[in-house]
């Protein structure tokens, strides 16, 4: 078993009367891919975007590598919230893709993926670029460099997205709902990067409707509905064996239009 | 006609050291228009006081909403009732400086807010600080968005040093009436004056217009 690289605690998130998360608690093992799995309005991007503190908890914590994220003790005990400005160190850790991509359309390619080196990652421009090449390599948009990104399509983008969160040189990946927002001709360039990361035994979490990519690629599936973690296990005994009703209605949901189209 | 051209070579000639305190004018308010509208831009997008907020927006509105000349009157005249002189020229360049300020930050502060939260959130997310994430990735887009509204305020901004003229600051218009008041060539000094306006205003309004184009075509 290799060591633990996170560890989620408790976490509740409440916005006004509205409880997305009631307590979600799990581990993630270094080089181990999870995906989570469950409706729309279950939690699973709000977990996530707990993960990196973009939204504060109302509960519970995050701990990288052993380091608490986002909170700071007091002297007179507890902990308080901390600013942007004091997370961005540990931010810069953990990659994060988002749905819409959210590239820079100000900057070409080789930009958006070399700012974070140079403006956080304390690296100099000519590192900062050879990094950037070699994350587009990987992503196979080497091409791409000079563009802009209006220019590109949405699969594209979103791999220009993968190799700018790679260029962080991250402890751990998350990606939410990445294919999601793509034309379906899109979907497998973006799935196959990420098997390739997967492969490399990066450490990631992904929010995802794609059920047999996650299955595929997936060491651990967590299946949530909500705001709760409903069922959890290897990849291929949650989506082949559902134990819970529950589970096995929302897989059946899906399932359905994903067989009509194979 | 002869003797006609001249004279409005002379008007031209004199009316020119208004358009210097003009541009003087004119620079200087812009300069602190674009400081502090952009200043309380970000303040009042994304400081947490509500406080704060409030009274940026009681500012831009009180300074938006009363004419600029009553503005330059109490500079002028108000502050000197209690005791502070400022030349014609400074008080001008506070006055239309200050309604500036308002202007730019009504202008900025919509493009920010038009930007996708999700711009900043990626920014954050790769280990930027606020700063940083301003710096270089929102403000860069919200001055693209602001920018042909930006080049309406500065030609607007560069007619408007006319009123400097009440409080007897030496700009065009000032140095037109004079000139009237002593040749009697009314429509000549002041098509001269239109002139020279138009001179300085063209230019201004073509280089905005350029840099727009240049912008939409580098990506």
């Amino acid at each position: 078993m290799s060591p633990t690289l996170l560890q989620v605690d408790g976490l509740k998130k409440r916005y006004g009367a509205l409880d997305v998360l009631k307590g979600i608690s799990f581990d993630l093992a270094k080089g181990e891919t999870l995906s989570l799995i469950g409706p729309s309005g279950s939690g699973k991007s709000t977990c996530l975007r707990c993960l990196n503190f973009l939204e504060r908890p109302n509960e519970g914590s995050v701990l990288l590598e052993g380091e608490r994220i986002g909170q700071l003790p007091q002297k007179h005990g507890g902990f308080r919230f901390m600013s942007d400005r004091e997370l961005a160190p540990q931010r810069r850790e953990i990659g994060m893709v988002f749905q819409l991509f959210y590239l820079w359309p100000h900057l070409n390619v080789r930009d958006n993926v070399a700012l974070g080196s140079i403006k956080a990652g304390g690296l100099s421009k000519a590192e900062a670029y050879e990094l950037a090449d070699e994350m587009l390599d990987k992503v196979h948009l080497s091409q791409k460099a000079g563009e802009f990104p209006e220019r590109l399509s949405g699969g594209q983008q979103q791999r220009v997205a993968i190799a700018r969160a790679l260029a962080q040189r991250p402890k751990l990946m998350l990606f939410d709902e990445p294919t999601s927002a793509l034309d379906p001709e899109l979907v497998g360039e973006v799935l196959n990067v990420i098997r390739e990361l997967a492969e490399e035994g990066r450490s990631m979490i992904l929010v995802t409707h794609e059920i047999r990519f996650a299955r595929d690629v997936a060491d651990r599936v967590i299946f949530m509905d909500g705001g709760h973690i409903v069922e959890q296990g290897r990849a291929a005994d949650v989506i082949n064996r559902p134990q819970l009703e529950r589970t096995r209605n929302f897989l059946g949901q899906v399932a359905a239009p994903m067989e009509r189209c194979a | 006609m002869t003797p006609r051209l001249d004279v409005f070579g002379g008007i031209l000639a004199t009316l020119m050291a208004g358009a210097v305190t003009a541009a003087e004018v004119a620079a200087g308010a812009f300069a602190m228009a674009l400081a502090a509208g952009l200043l309380l831009a970000v303040l009042s997008t994304f400081a947490r006081s509500r406080a704060l907020q409030l009274a940026i927006a009681a500012y831009t509105e009180w300074m938006r909403n009363v004419p600029a000349l009553a503005h330059l009157f109490v500079i002028y005249f108000g502050l000197a009732a209690i005791g502070l002189r400022l030349s014609p020229k400074l008080a001008a360049i506070l006055g239309l400086g200050l309604v500036g300020a308002a202007v730019l930050c009504d202008v900025f502060a919509a493009a920010l807010r038009s930007l996708h939260v999700g711009q900043r959130e990626s920014a954050l997310s790769v280990g930027m600080t606020p700063w940083q994430t301003l710096r270089h990735v929102l403000l860069p887009q919200m001055l693209r968005l602001a920018w042909p509204s930006l080049g309406n305020y500065t030609s607007q901004l560069l007619k408007d040093t006319s009123i400097a003229s009440a409080i007897a600051a030496p700009e065009i218009m000032f140095f037109a009436r004079n000139l009237v008041t002593s040749t009697f060539e009314t429509t000549l000094v002041y098509v001269a004056a239109m002139l020279l306006y138009a001179l300085m205003v063209l230019p201004i309004s073509w280089g905005f217009a350029r840099l727009e184009h240049r912008m939409e075509h580098s990506r």
